[in-house]
């Protein structure tokens, strides 16, 4: 055990509000995969290029794996875990990964999914374009994107009828 | 891959974080948005007993202008950069430039004051700052100075900031509006580190330059503001012979390593390419 004193950290997470006490050096990832037993996020490369353990924190896409728990005191979080409609129905972006198979083994899905989620808040409309620099920062050894970036679409227009929109939020 | 030990600090003035490094020395170490410092001490690379994370001081963050200067506090993200009316209307490079680094999540927590005071000559801002003529406030415990961005690199990682000081702003001279502007950069994939790069402003006077300023990202162990370049431009119609000439002497003072981005020889040679890419975009977009 090391004499540095544990810290405490809160965080609303997929609108649960938690707290647990740990070392400084606690990244983000290890905290969501083993304290909170949230093991959606992956961790795929540990050194910020994959973007398998994206999680939404206040508003912004990050990468877990490069932030300490710490940093996120008094955030509120949302992960793939999160995504769901609250009925428990498919979000509109994942009804589209599966309905343009946009994924195959699904080991980067859920920072897909939840980066994705981010980019269609800030931009309801994204050109092709837009979709594949929006989603720059998450690598997928499987679909070679095409399906990816058409679930992306599916998804858009579907919170763009303006009957969906409301099951959106 | 998990961070060595280390005590957390998070102040929430900027008076407050200055005090935490005093008491400790070189074991002390500014975060801010964590994406250089983190994977280093991942890699123990860094091994800081104490980090002090900037986060907390709302004082660190915002863009504004006073007086033909915008400053820029060193807690702006690149995303905010990115987001700025201000930035977009008086200093476009910066929003061209930030686009160019890392990927969007990197983006959201990455600062302009982390990214210039980490001294690693692949960050893409300290070039762009020292075309700009930018200068940096340094805050310590005997209060604030100031350093040009061209004379605050020393070596890679080697900075003329003291371990009890903060970068805590970044000041830039409003560019004459309708100045010409651009930065073009090399990279093997988005998110990757320049092979090479340059920045390049520009203002036209009729037909001829009035004023030019050019620097160069990664082809040294430091940014590199190319003076003599510049002053070639100067006066000039931007004719062939003009940019040849101008273009030999930027790449007279890189040295760049060879490594996985190719040959030193080749990075040099990449360095001049878009430095002339750089120079023709700007001449284009700039108004006489
Ligand atoms: C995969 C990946 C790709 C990237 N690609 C690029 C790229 O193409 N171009 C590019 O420019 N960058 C790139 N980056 C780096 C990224 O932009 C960083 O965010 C940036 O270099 C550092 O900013 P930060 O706020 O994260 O600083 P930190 O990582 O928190 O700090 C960096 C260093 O500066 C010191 N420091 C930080 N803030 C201050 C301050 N205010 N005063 C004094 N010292 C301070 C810290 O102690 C540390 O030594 C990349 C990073 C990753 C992970
Ligand atoms: S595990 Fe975080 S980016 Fe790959
Ligand atoms: S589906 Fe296998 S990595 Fe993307």
């Amino acid at each position: 055990m090391s004499d540095i004193e544990q810290i405490p950290v809160t965080v609303t997470v997929n609108g649960k509000k938690v707290q647990r006490f740990v070392e400084p050096r606690t990244l983000l990832i290890h905290f969501l995969r083993e304290e909170l037993n949230l093991t959606g996020p992956h961790i795929g490369c540990e050194t910020s290029h994959c973007g398998a353990c994206t999680v939404e924190m206040n508003g912004m896409s990050v990468k877990s794996c490069t932030m300490f728990a710490a940093q996120a005191n008094g955030a509120e979080l949302t992960t793939i875990e999160g995504m769901a409609n609250p009925d428990g129905t498919l979000s509109a972006l994942q009804e589209g990964f599966r309905q343009m198979h946009g994924l195959q083994c699904g080991f980067c899905t859920p920072g897909m999914i939840t980066r994705a989620h981010t980019l269609l808040k800030e931009n309801p409309n994204p050109t092709e374009e837009e979709i594949r620099m929006g989603i720059a920062g998450n690598l997928c050894r499987c679909t070679g994107y095409q399906n990816i970036v058409k679930a992306i679409q599916y998804a858009a227009e579907k919170l763009n009828q303006p009957e969906t929109q409301e099951a959106a939020e | 891959m998990i961070p060595g030990e280390f005590t957390y600090h998070r102040p929430s003035s900027v008076a407050e974080a200055v005090a935490i490094l005093v008491s400790h020395g070189d074991e002390a170490r500014p975060l801010s948005g964590g994406h250089s410092l983190i994977p280093m001490m991942k890699l123990r690379m860094a091994a800081p007993e104490h980090l002090v994370d900037l986060g907390g001081i709302a004082d660190l963050k915002g863009i504004s202008e006073d007086g033909g200067t915008i400053t820029i506090r060193a807690m702006t993200t690149q995303h905010e950069l990115i987001g700025s009316d201000l930035l977009a209307e008086k200093l476009p490079i910066i929003k061209e430039t930030s686009l160019l680094i890392a990927d969007p999540q990197i983006r959201y927590v990455g600062t302009l004051g982390g990214n210039v005071a980490n001294g690693d000559p692949g960050n893409d801002m300290p070039a762009l700052m020292q075309c700009l003529n930018a200068s940096y406030v340094l805050t310590g415990p005997d209060g604030d100075r100031e350093v040009a961005a061209r004379d605050f690199y020393e070596a890679a990682y080697f900075t003329a900031l003291a371990p009890e000081e903060i970068l805590t702003a970044v000041k830039i001279p409003t560019p004459p509006a309708g100045h010409g502007y651009a930065y073009e950069k090399l990279k093997r994939k988005v998110g990757d580190y320049a092979t090479a790069a340059a920045a390049v402003l520009l203002t036209m006077n009729g037909g001829s330059v009035a004023s030019a300023s050019v620097a160069l990202t990664n082809v040294a162990d430091t940014p590199l503001y190319a003076a003599d370049a510049s002053n070639i431009l100067t006066g000039s119609t931007l004719d062939d012979a003009t940019v040849a000439s101008a273009v030999a002497a930027a790449e007279a003072i890189t040295d760049p390593a060879s490594d996985g981005r190719g040959p030193a020889e080749y990075r040099t040679k990449m360095a001049g390419i878009m430095m002339q890419r750089a120079l023709a975009r700007a001449a284009d977009r700039a108004r006489s």
